[in-house]
């Protein structure tokens, strides 16, 4: 005799709360499978270190921060340098390359040429009452945005550990940065 | 919407721009009781719809009101946690 349906009123049938307790305990699981914890997170990936594209993820990050997001920021190649506690302070605007200047490009590509178009955009910058790079990122890291500063170009661009701002995270690399992305609801390279 | 509320305390961000009046306005949230209210005051345009996003997206907060007073954008954000 062939019986393809379980005989439902067999003794060692489990019960209608055996059967409960077994869902919750699936749905738990579950809920901690996919869900985890609530918290968004974005990761962005800073490569630039030039005065106007220092702004972009710092100013990302720190209103991310303020959404309640927990962010990463890795910075590698030029994207350094707005971790380096000094050269952030002298971020460059360079004035070749780019259309939109004021000076036509053989004229931008004159010896001092960047050094004018900087001060110009920070004298915009102070005029304009907008954030230093260094009071973006004091104030990113007081709001618990993680700087991570990859350390193959640390040592690429002989920098020292010590250079960057307190807090940095260093002694990171591109594994690290894949790991933040995959778990991130929003991934940027600038 | 007139004022129907009790201010609790107010953030001056006058001449800040962007990112500084969300970020400012979170950080001085944080240290709000549930309920309380507080008044941002602002000259940055942008504040209006960067608040607004900020409260929406935000839990624990709601925008009460926003107010555009000659150069100053006033907005009223209650802690509801």
């Amino acid at each position: 005799m062939s019986t393809d349906t379980p005989d439902v009123t067999a003794d060692d049938a489990p019960s209608r709360a055996e059967l409960a307790a077994r869902i919750e305990e699936l749905e738990e699981s579950l809920a901690e499978a996919t869900g985890e914890d609530d918290t968004k997170k974005m990761s962005i990936i800073a490569t630039k270190g030039t005065l106007d594209m220092a702004y972009p993820p710092l100013i990302l990050a720190s209103t991310a921060a303020a959404f309640g997001y927990e962010v990463n920021v890795f910075h590698t190649f030029w994207g350094l340098d707005i971790l380096h506690e000094e050269r952030s302070k002298n971020l460059k605007l360079s004035s070749v390359g780019n259309p939109n200047m004021p000076v036509p490009n053989a004229v931008a590509a004159l010896p001092g040429m960047d050094r004018v178009t900087t001060k110009m955009m920070e004298k915009k910058i102070a005029d304009n009452d907008t954030a230093t790079i260094e009071e973006l990122i004091e104030m990113s890291l007081d709001m618990g945005v993680e700087f991570q500063a990859c350390q193959m170009t640390i040592e690429l661009m002989d920098y020292d550990e010590n250079d960057f701002y307190d807090g940095v995270t260093t002694g990171v690399g591109a594994a690290t940065a894949l790991q933040d992305m995959a778990d991130a609801d929003i991934q940027l390279l600038v | 919407m007139s004022a129907e509320f009790d201010i609790t305390e107010t953030l001056d961000v006058k001449g800040a721009s962007c990112p500084m009046p969300v970020v400012k306005t979170k950080n001085a949230t944080d240290d709000l009781e549930s309920g309380e209210v507080l008044e941002v005051l602002s000259t940055d345009s942008g504040s209006m719809s960067d608040i607004d996003g900020w409260a929406s997206g935000t839990e624990g907060v709601e925008l009460l009101d926003q107010v555009e007073d000659g150069d100053v954008y006033k907005h009223y954000v209650r802690k509801t946690e």
